[in-house]
């Protein structure tokens, strides 16, 4: 039963990945050319007036943001789209029928989009190389954080996708809640430079201790504690990955 | 005799209170090739949807092969082999990378599952189409994808809901060949069709639903020797006929050059030609007007649907 289902996980995963991959020109380079704007304009355009932040050249402190920009979107579009994508043409029902466990539906789709997360992760990494010299401070909290950082998004692109029904629902989560989220979350600022209202406020942004515990992994310094940010993600991670099991399990929106 | 499917009181009512089927018991036996006929909304692909685990039941119990879903949901689904009515492939991938990951989907290993894809995509006539996604294929294509779909893990029951809905006639017989030697092999087949010579030609067993409910249940020839008439169509020597009386034979339709009778059981066709002669009418062609099984069938619904009517 196991190997059955370990079959289907690899199934499920170089499916995913053929997907993406055959498709790059809309789900490869779009990352890339953002990369490269933001660091081309906020990086050395603005960053030049701005000076150092957090003891860092501007540039370097909003490499990490951005990478992790990518990370999320990337990980959370791959599954969404993927997934509402089998409903809409209703071959989703290929995976219903089979005796494939709910699980294993839920870490092939899941660990597609940290593929396609972290390889985006990895070129917006090797562009930002053209514009600043970087040296990775602590390798293991860097991989810790990204590898957390795309298993959450891409559950919560599961989730979303279950409860779609049409296309509009697939794309208002990005639109409207998780850009501005990663925004808010201190990719191109350091929380310490708001009121402390703002500052309070920040603190319940999930993106705000994912982006800082990326940036400590890289430049070794952040705006909060390095173990709790690591808690706060892994809990939301354990969290959304119960739910979408639960969903699955259920066949909401997915089986009458 | 094992059976491959039974269903126990099976109901389903979906959200809102809609009651699509209402206490099914159904029972086909290994190596079967069994149809479940029915008008459109009778029950029949919502009976299939919860067969193969794409709808949830409200109530009762199903077994596939002695596994019950309720209780031993892989291994019933091992056994099954869906062809859905709809289409339901992801559209841009290439027919042999779809068969390849549906064997994925039941354990079997990549080495394997690309021989499998092959052979099956052999099967069905499409080795020239294999790296040719469903989006390029026409509607025959996609119809045979399905079935090579269905067959790579090689299941030991087979459903079909309309296999053969909008192909030519060339590639329903092709399709009809194939389904009768999968048969003859030993695997059990459960179909759904609007094509009521298929189900006539091809199954041994039928069911007849309406509205969520079994009407008639039992061998095709049993049904058959139930049909009270059967009606010819005669194709006649052009000639001005005076209105005809043809006794116990009823003249549905009557035109300059043709004549629609209806022969009751148990009536000889020998006789309504000495009567048609008597009358003067040469008979040029004759043929059914409909096969034994839509006659019975449209006359079984009418009945039903004519029942609930007046109930109501």
């Amino acid at each position: 039963m196991l190997s059955n289902n370990w079959v289907a996980f690899q199934t499920i995963v170089v499916r995913e990945v053929m997907r993406f991959v055959r498709i790059w020109v809309q789900t490869l380079t779009p990352p890339v050319i953002n990369a490269v704007l933001y660091f081309v304009i906020f990086g050395s355009l603005i960053g030049s007036r701005i000076g150092e932040m957090g003891g860092h050249s501007y540039m370097e402190y909003i490499v990490p943001g951005v990478v992790m920009m990518g990370v999320i979107v990337n990980s959370y579009s791959n599954v969404v789209s993927s997934f509402f994508g089998a409903k809409y043409q209703h071959f989703i029902e290929e995976l219903l029928v089979s005796p494939v466990s709910n699980l294993t539906i839920l870490l092939g789709y899941v660990v597609g989009g940290v593929c396609r997360g972290l390889l985006v992760g990895v070129l917006v990494l090797a562009v930002s190389l053209a514009f600043t010299q970087l040296q990775v401070q602590y390798w293991l909290a860097t991989g810790v954080f990204t590898v957390l950082t795309a298993l959450l998004f891409a559950t919560l692109g599961l989730i979303n996708a279950i409860f779609a029904r049409n296309f509009d629902d697939v794309s208002i989560i990005p639109n409207f809640v998780l850009t501005p989220l990663t925004f808010f979350g201190g990719v191109f600022y350091s929380i310490s430079m708001l009121p402390p209202f703002w500052q309070t406020l920040s603190q319940f942004n999930p993106l705000f201790y994912i982006i800082n515990g990326f940036r400590y992994g890289v430049l070794g310094a952040a705006d909060v504690s390095i173990w709790y940010a690591f808690v706060v993600v892994l809990v939301f991670t354990l969290a959304a990955m119960a739910l979408a099991l639960t969903l699955l399990n259920r066949g909401t929106r997915l089986k009458p | 005799m094992q059976k491959a499917l039974q269903l126990h009181q099976v109901c389903k009512t979906y959200e809102g209170g809609f009651e699509a089927v209402k206490g099914i018991d159904l029972s086909v036996e290994a190596g079967d090739f069994f149809a479940l006929l029915g008008p459109n909304g009778a029950g029949k692909s919502t009976t299939i949807g919860m067969i193969s685990s794409l709808m949830t039941k409200t109530s009762g119990r199903i077994e596939i092969f002695g596994h019950d879903i309720d209780t031993d949901l892989d291994a019933a689904k091992r056994c099954i082999g869906l062809v859905p009515q709809e289409f339901n492939f992801n559209t841009f991938e290439p027919a042999v990378e779809i068969l390849i990951h549906q064997a994925g989907f039941y354990g079997i290993a990549r080495n394997e599952a690309k021989d499998r894809a092959e052979h099956c995509l052999e099967l069905l006539h499409l080795q020239d189409k294999r790296k040719t996604p469903p989006l390029k294929m026409s509607g025959g294509m996609k119809r045979r994808l399905m079935i090579a779909r269905s067959l790579v893990h090689q299941p030991r029951l087979l459903i079909l809901d309309e296999p053969t809905a909008g192909v030519d006639i060339e590639i329903r017989r092709a399709t009809w060949a194939l389904l009768e030697q999968l048969n003859a092999d030993g695997t059990t087949i459960i179909l759904t069709t609007h094509y009521l010579e298929e189900a006539e030609s091809l199954c041994r067993n039928v069911a007849i639903i309406d509205n969520g409910e079994v009407l008639e249940n039992g061998p095709v020839a049993d049904l058959l020797s139930q049909a009270m008439a059967e009606t010819f169509v005669f194709d006649i020597r052009e000639k001005q006929h005076r209105e005809l009386n043809l006794g116990v034979y009823r003249v549905n339709k009557h035109t300059a050059t043709r004549l629609e009778v209806e022969v009751p059981k148990g009536e000889s066709l020998n006789k309504l030609f000495i009567d048609l002669q008597a009358a003067g009418v040469e008979v040029l062609s004759l043929r059914n007007k409909t096969n034994r099984l839509e006659e019975f069938f449209l006359r079984l619904v009418a009945r039903n649907q004519a029942g609930a009517a007046h109930a109501e």
